[in-house]
């Protein structure tokens, strides 16, 4: 017996309560809501092409396959959740634990659980008002709200015009808000900007208790919201932050198979471009969207996230009961 | 020369920042779920010991610091220099009244110290924990009193004053904790 190898769960018992408590009230929610809970497979021989994320692989050896089949572990259900959409299994909700390589911090797990819905005839704002329900149902409280668009968060906490300006000024600005060493940073561009001021400046100014959603993102931000054309054309897109914490992530979504293709070609040239590893995109989603997406807005929610806010607890580690070093 | 990438980041570890040797404090992990990941470290200088914050994009390096930790015996001081030997190699050190800062008032000959070496030049010494010291001076105290409430200034043979209790006498050896400077209990010779 080795007394140093710890084999206890990290999470207390008191918060695995909590954890099973939330699950049950999440799909109580959805029963009321008349959505059906449905499951996907967490390993695909596709993947997410996003140059932010980085997928987790593994391999299958065994009947029809005697040489391996490579797979990568999903990095949220969304692909294939639009196919069951696609095949007309209206209003639709999983939760599942999905993966990404590389992120492991205070508020970030390699695995943990994420709620992802959807809603055939919502726009991203009727979405809103639904994540905006189940969270005052999972709290046992209203919740006060306030919903911005990217433009106006970015206007209003750091008087910056987030579509107009430029590398330099953002950059500036950065140094400006004591943002250290924005000075010696080099980052692959305008949207990497962006990020550091949201984080390091925005986030923890936003008001703790209060559920803020942000609409309406720079275009070069889809992922795979539809972009709403205009000046400047905006990605119909949003994020739910509850104080300071991202929480949720929504799109208004993009049933274009021809713009899809297109988008996961330029995914896959910045991957290239920065020396990440190409990915094989998901043909089955082209397949799926060719043949018609319904009109609909999902959003991916992180439940480790919530139960964080719910227990007070100030790290992912506390809610998981064995978190990457005991996994 | 050795560099680590921000996956190498952790509390403790050397890295060379605008050309001092420094020790991440701690290390935050920042990313936006579909956005660029940061680093947002909190960073000691190790020769000034200022704490500092500062943000690498996820995948930066940054160069490693020759920064080692070895435990010295202390030998003497000369007035401007405080001599150590390594207990293997009898290697000899010198650290500046700078490089010992509150180490010098706790370590008398014999002691065992953490000796921090950048370049294998000192460059912070820190003392045990706990260090017995004789007090060379110190008021008698009143008769009975056995708790630690009030207490009085007592100068050890380092020089350094400490407050003691009260039934604590000149001549006797006392425990000193030397990370908060405070009196532990009376101790006999080590």
């Amino acid at each position: 017996m080795n007394p140093a190898v710890a084999w206890e769960p990290v999470a207390s018992l008191a918060t695995m309560r909590a954890r099973a408590a939330l699950l049950q009230r999440i799909r109580a929610f959805f029963a009321t809501a008349g959505v059906i809970e449905v499951e996907t497979p967490a390993c695909s021989v596709h993947a997410v092409t996003d140059p932010a994320l980085a997928s987790l692989r593994t391999r299958f050896v065994g009947p029809g396959h005697p040489d391996g089949l490579s797979l990568y572990l999903h990095s949220s259900p969304e692909f294939a959740m639009k196919r069951l959409l696609v095949a007309g299994s209206g209003p639709i909700y999983q939760v599942c634990r999905v993966y990404r390589n590389g992120e492991c911090g205070r508020l970030h797990s390699p695995e943990f659980t994420l709620l992802e819905w959807y809603q055939p005839g919502f726009d991203h704002h009727r979405l809103m008002d639904e994540v905006a329900a189940l969270i005052c149902a999972l709290a046992d409280r209203p919740l006060p709200q306030r919903r911005m668009s990217y433009a106006e968060l970015f206007q209003e906490h750091l008087d910056l015009d987030a579509h107009g300006s430029g590398v330099t000024a953002l950059r500036a600005r950065a140094l400006a808000l004591g943002v250290p060493r924005a000075e010696a940073l080099e980052l692959p561009g305008r949207d990497a900007w962006l990020d550091l001021l949201l984080t390091h400046c925005i986030e923890p100014q936003l008001p703790t208790g209060r559920m803020t959603f942000v609409y309406d993102y720079p275009a070069s931000q889809a992922a795979l919201a539809r972009v709403r054309p205009g000046e400047p054309p905006l990605a119909e897109r949003f994020e739910l932050y509850l104080g300071g914490m991202e929480l949720a992530n929504g799109f208004h979504e993009l049933g274009d198979a021809a713009e899809q293709e297109q988008r996961f070609h330029t995914d896959l040239a910045v991957r290239r471009a920065r020396g990440q590893p190409a990915v094989p995109m998901d043909r089955h989603l082209l397949a799926a969207l060719r043949t018609g997406l319904p009109d609909c807005a999902g959003v991916a929610l992180g439940v480790d996230r919530l139960l964080m806010w719910l227990t007070g607890a100030r790290h992912i580690d506390q809610v998981l009961a064995f978190p990457l070093e005991r996994a | 020369m050795a560099s680590y990438s921000t996956n190498e980041f952790k509390g403790g570890l050397k890295i060379m920042l605008d050309g001092d040797p420094c020790a991440i404090v701690e290390n935050e992990f920042v990313k936006p779920g579909k956005g660029q990941a940061f680093s947002r470290v909190r960073i000691r200088n190790l020769k000034t010991g200022r704490v500092v914050e500062r943000t690498f994009k996820s995948g930066d390096s940054v160069e490693a610091a020759d920064v080692v930790d070895t435990t010295m015996q202390y030998l003497y001081s000369d007035g401007s220099y405080w001599h150590f030997m390594h207990p293997e190699s009898y290697e000899q050190f010198q650290a500046d009244e700078t490089t010992m800062g509150e180490a010098a008032r706790w370590i008398k000959d014999q002691d065992v110290c953490t000796i921090t070496l950048w370049n294998n030049v000192p460059l912070s010494v820190d003392p045990p924990n706990f260090v017995v010291l004789k007090i060379l001076e110190t008021d008698p105290g009143v008769r009975g009193d056995t708790s630690g409430g009030g207490g009085k200034p007592a100068t050890l043979e380092t020089g350094t004053v400490v407050r003691v209790p009260l039934f604590v006498q000149t001549g006797e050896l006392i425990k000193v904790d030397t990370r908060t400077g405070e009196y532990v209990s009376r101790a006999k010779e080590a």
